[in-house]
């Protein structure tokens, strides 16, 4: 039986954990409140936390000035595309080892781990030379493929591990039954699968959309990524944190609520299954 | 109609033999159990009538058909599993009706089948939640009622009750036996409890690493058994088989005398033992009696309230009617 | 027949999978090699003659590359110490009942969905700037001078830039791993008279072992090919002071154009995380047969 928490515990535990929890916060909240400053007041000393004067100029400008649409819309190429790319190849893989493996099956996932593992400097240079030769430098296909093949191994394993649960009595359930093979997979497998999936879409699509090395390496203007237009406010005249801030928002808010949806499946497939 | 025939059925994954060459009949109405220990082949023996798994030789014929080849659906067959394999994202109704929606069967006929057998197993309560709001025994009888509507040929249970408790247990299993009654359609059940066996069965075939060590009614097991594996598994408290000495006096290897076949008493008797452990059920008493004849204590069943504790001396007769004689190779002498 | 018709179909199932990864495995790998036992520049690409393990001894034999080799794992070591103990301590604190549980937990994992390079170049302004940064405002508050992270602490700024984007994923797993750890134990222990640090060493530290060498692992693959961090921030400098090996192998190709030396680089580099990938492999793969 649970014993009760002593309200006096409770609150002290309350007060350290917010505090905690808001120290990790900080740097994303404080983009956030630059976000609507003046370019004065975001390096202001000392720093305003609250009182100032709340504007959208930032965003106005982030939208107007640059084309931050192009990359937004480039992001969101290259993550679903490598998705649905991976997604292709991987839902047969995956649901072929899960139902019916062999002996070698465990290598095999083993293998397409360690192919995870592999550094991307360790490919890098005939990959890049490879994309100069056949003008993919820079284009939007050729960066799909190369996120598809870096993720397709969390693919594999996080749909794996779904496909894993579903127990193989009901599939002979469904065979006695009646159903036929297209029936069994359209009524009785899909909808037991489509959650594993979703989460995996869901992490692939974080990943792909925060994956800086190939992006930033592969990529100039015309495919460039979210990641390389904030990169691009490194440089000394990108010093304005009050437009820094905005472009950063845009950049993560889209990720960060996809994120907090999705954090109970990410341990599990970012761990490929080894903490549940 | 439910006739099952299996002719010289093998069955190996690879090198490993699961079940050799055997062969079994199965009539009509029959309420056949396979039981064993765990491994014994039975589940998978099971699986090869359903079409779940394919012999790697001989023959499975069902009312007279070849249906060896046929796939699992085609078979007319009905399986309630062990997990019940309840489809998570489906109602209890369409749970029920999706073997009926396979068949491509008109909507009103499925209605009435599925309003039929909600109400023959309780369950118009629940008939539009899904599975895992129900309880274990709520979900037993939805895979049963999945079973039923498709009024097949016969059903095949694999130990559908090992996941209740106890008390759930016993009376699934007589509301499986009414079903039974009320249907007389074939069953073939499968379990590792010799308890379920012998309660509901008409015909038992105990199984042993593949091998079918004994076919016979409930009764004929357990009066006659065919050798010490099946006389050891069916019955409970398990007969006490004893070698040595004793047993040469009956000219055989081994006798086995069943604890509710040995006679107490606290002044006279052939063997003497002590008592080592008692346990009072007030309906019977147990007890476990260390005895020179035999190194195992020997168990004793006595009717009602037997008052005697740890460490009092009894004497114990055997009903010489009930004695098992087993020879060299563990085999029933008769 | 059923049984024999899936099969051959499962491995066409598979196919594509494999072969997709074992050529973008097999192929770049095979050339990379190759390169780099070339002496081969972009400024003269048409000659390439072979030198055998030259770009080798000049990589290692080479300061930078060293300095590189160190920072990298000074990196690598720095961040999983400050993410493993950080994160120990946070799971535990999470595991506790209070007020606004699943707020808070947002708060702590939203980090890891940061992507890199605005988590950079967020602390590197806003945070790390040595006049217009939240750190230096506050110390200087307090009477003590400001630091130019990026110039004076280089490595250490990156440190610590990387392990805030790590300490939620090391959290949130061993989070999950302390919840799976049963009241029972831990009351066992207290009925056996253990008092609370006790429980926490000898069940609830053993209980996270797996979970910490899970984080430890894959961070470590991660953490070999940091990269973006240090482009937005101090471009590996000053001189190479904040360089690391993946960092240095991408300057060697697209700076100076020698895909020679880049490659060799690059062969150490897939060295140095295949030593680490065996044992997560194996970890991994122990699990599969649980």
């Amino acid at each position: 039986m649970a014993r009760r928490v002593t309200t006096q515990k409770k609150i002290v535990t309350t007060i350290l954990a917010w505090f905690v929890g808001l120290l990790i916060f900080f740097p994303i909240l404080w983009t956030f409140l630059t976000s609507f400053k003046t370019e004065l007041q975001a390096i202001s000393i000392p720093p305003v936390f609250l009182n100032f004067d709340w504007t959208l100029e930032n965003y106005e400008t982030i939208q107007s000035q640059s084309n931050y649409f192009h990359f937004m819309l480039n992001s969101i190429y290259l993550s679903l595309g490598s998705t649905a790319l991976g997604l292709i190849v991987a839902i047969p893989a995956a649901w072929a080892m899960a139902f019916s493996p062999t002996k070698r099956t465990k290598d095999v996932l083993l293998w397409m781990l360690s192919t995870k593992m592999l550094p991307a400097v360790g490919v890098y240079i005939p990959i890049y030379l490879l994309f100069v030769r056949f003008g993919l430098l820079d284009s939007r296909l050729g960066l799909i493929v190369v996120l598809f093949l870096i993720n397709l191994p969390i693919i594999v394993w996080m749909l794996y591990t779904y496909f894993k649960e579903i127990p193989g009595e009901i599939l002979e359930a469904a065979r006695m039954d009646g159903a036929s093979l297209g029936k069994e997979i359209t009524q009785v497998l899909a909808p037991m699968a489509v959650p594993g999936i979703a989460s995996t879409i869901l992490l692939n699509v974080i990943l792909s959309w925060n994956e800086a090395f190939w992006s930033l390496n592969l990529t100039t203007s015309n495919a460039a990524p979210l990641t390389q237009f904030i990169a691009s406010f490194s440089s000394p005249q990108g010093n304005f944190y009050a437009k820094l801030s905005a472009a950063s928002m845009l950049a993560i808010a889209p990720i960060l609520i996809v994120g907090w949806f999705s954090q109970k499946q990410l341990v599990r497939g970012l761990t490929f299954g080894a903490v549940k | 109609m439910g006739q099952i025939h299996l002719e010289k059925v093998r069955k190996a994954f690879g090198d490993v033999v699961i079940i050799p060459e055997l062969d079994l009949q199965i009539e009509d109405g029959e309420f056949v159990v396979f039981v064993g220990p765990s491994g014994c082949g039975k589940s998978t023996l099971l699986r090869l009538i359903a079409g779940l798994e394919d012999v790697t030789s001989g023959k499975i014929t069902i009312d007279g058909t070849d249906a060896t080849e046929l796939p699992p659906a085609k078979r007319g067959l009905a399986m309630v599993f062990q997990s019940y394999a309840l489809y998570p994202h489906m109602s209890v109704r369409k749970n029920i009706a999706f073997p009926l929606k396979m068949a491509n069967m008109d909507k009103a006929e499925i209605d009435r089948r599925v309003d039929y057998a909600a109400k023959t197993l309780n369950l118009d309560a629940y008939i539009d939640r899904r599975p895992g709001q129900l309880s274990g025994g709520q979900r037993q009888r939805v895979a049963i009622g999945r079973a039923i509507v498709r009024e097949p040929k016969a059903f095949l249970f694999d130990e559908p009750l090992s996941n209740l408790d106890a008390a759930l247990r016993v009376g699934m299993r007589l509301e499986i036996s009414e079903l039974h009654q009320r249907l007389k359609t074939t069953m073939i059940y499968v379990t590792h409890d010799q308890v379920e066996a012998m309660t509901m069965a008409d015909k038992i075939v105990v199984l042993r690493a593949g091998n079918i060590e004994q076919v016979g009614s409930p009764l004929e097991l357990y009066s006659s058994p065919r050798n010490l594996f099946v006389a050891g598994f069916i019955g409970s408290p398990r007969m006490n088989l004893i070698n040595g000495a004793e047993a040469g006096k009956y000219k055989a290897d081994t006798i086995g005398i069943r604890p509710e076949h040995l006679r107490l008493s606290t002044s006279e008797g052939r063997w003497t033992g002590t008592v080592k452990v008692s346990e009072h059920l007030g309906s019977d008493t147990f007890l476990h009696v260390e005895s020179p004849v035999h190194e195992e204590p020997v168990t004793v069943r006595a009717d009602g309230e037997f008052p005697v504790h740890s460490g009092d001396t009894v004497y114990l007769t055997p009903q010489e009617d009930k004695i098992h004689r087993f020879d060299g190779k563990g085999l029933a002498l008769r | 027949m059923a049984t024999l018709h899936t099969k051959s179909a499962a491995r066409a199932m598979m196919a594509p999978a494999v072969i997709v990864l074992l050529v973008w495995m097999a192929v770049p790998l095979a050339m990379t090699l190759y390169f780099s036992t070339l002496n081969y520049t972009l400024y003269n690409p048409i000659s390439t003659p072979f030198i055998g393990f030259g770009n080798y001894t000049y990589f290692l034999n080479d300061p930078t590359f060293l300095a590189a080799l160190a920072n990298t794992l000074i990196l690598v070591i720095g961040v999983l110490a400050i993410t493993v103990i950080g994160g120990i301590l946070v799971a535990l604190l999470l595991d506790q009942d209070f007020y606004g549980v699943n707020i808070v937990r947002l708060l702590v994992i939203a980090p890891f969905f940061v992507m890199p390079t605005v988590a950079a170049l967020v602390w590197k302004n806003m945070m790390m700037n040595p006049v217009y940064g939240v750190i230096g405002q506050l110390l200087s508050s307090v009477g003590i001078p400001p630091v130019d992270w990026m110039t004076n602490v280089p490595l250490l700024s990156i440190i610590i830039i990387v392990a805030w984007q790590w300490l939620p994923f090391a959290t949130l797993i061993l989070l999950t791993a302390l919840q799976s750890l049963s009241e029972d134990q831990k009351e066992a222990a207290e009925m056996d008279g253990a008092g609370a640090l006790s429980i926490f060493w000898y069940i609830t530290l053993p209980h996270m072992s797996r979970a910490i060498t899970v984080v430890i692992l894959i961070q470590t693959i991660f953490l070999l090919s940091i990269y973006a961090e240090i482009l937005v921030t101090t471009q590996g400098g000053p001189g190479s002071q904040s360089t690391n090996i993946t960092y240095l192998v991408a300057q060697q190709a697209t700076s100076y154009g020698d895909i020679g030396a880049a490659s060799a680089g690059g062969i150490v580099a897939v060295i140095l995380a295949n030593i680490v990938a065996i044992f997560l492999v194996r970890l991994i793969g122990k699990n599969l047969d649980a």
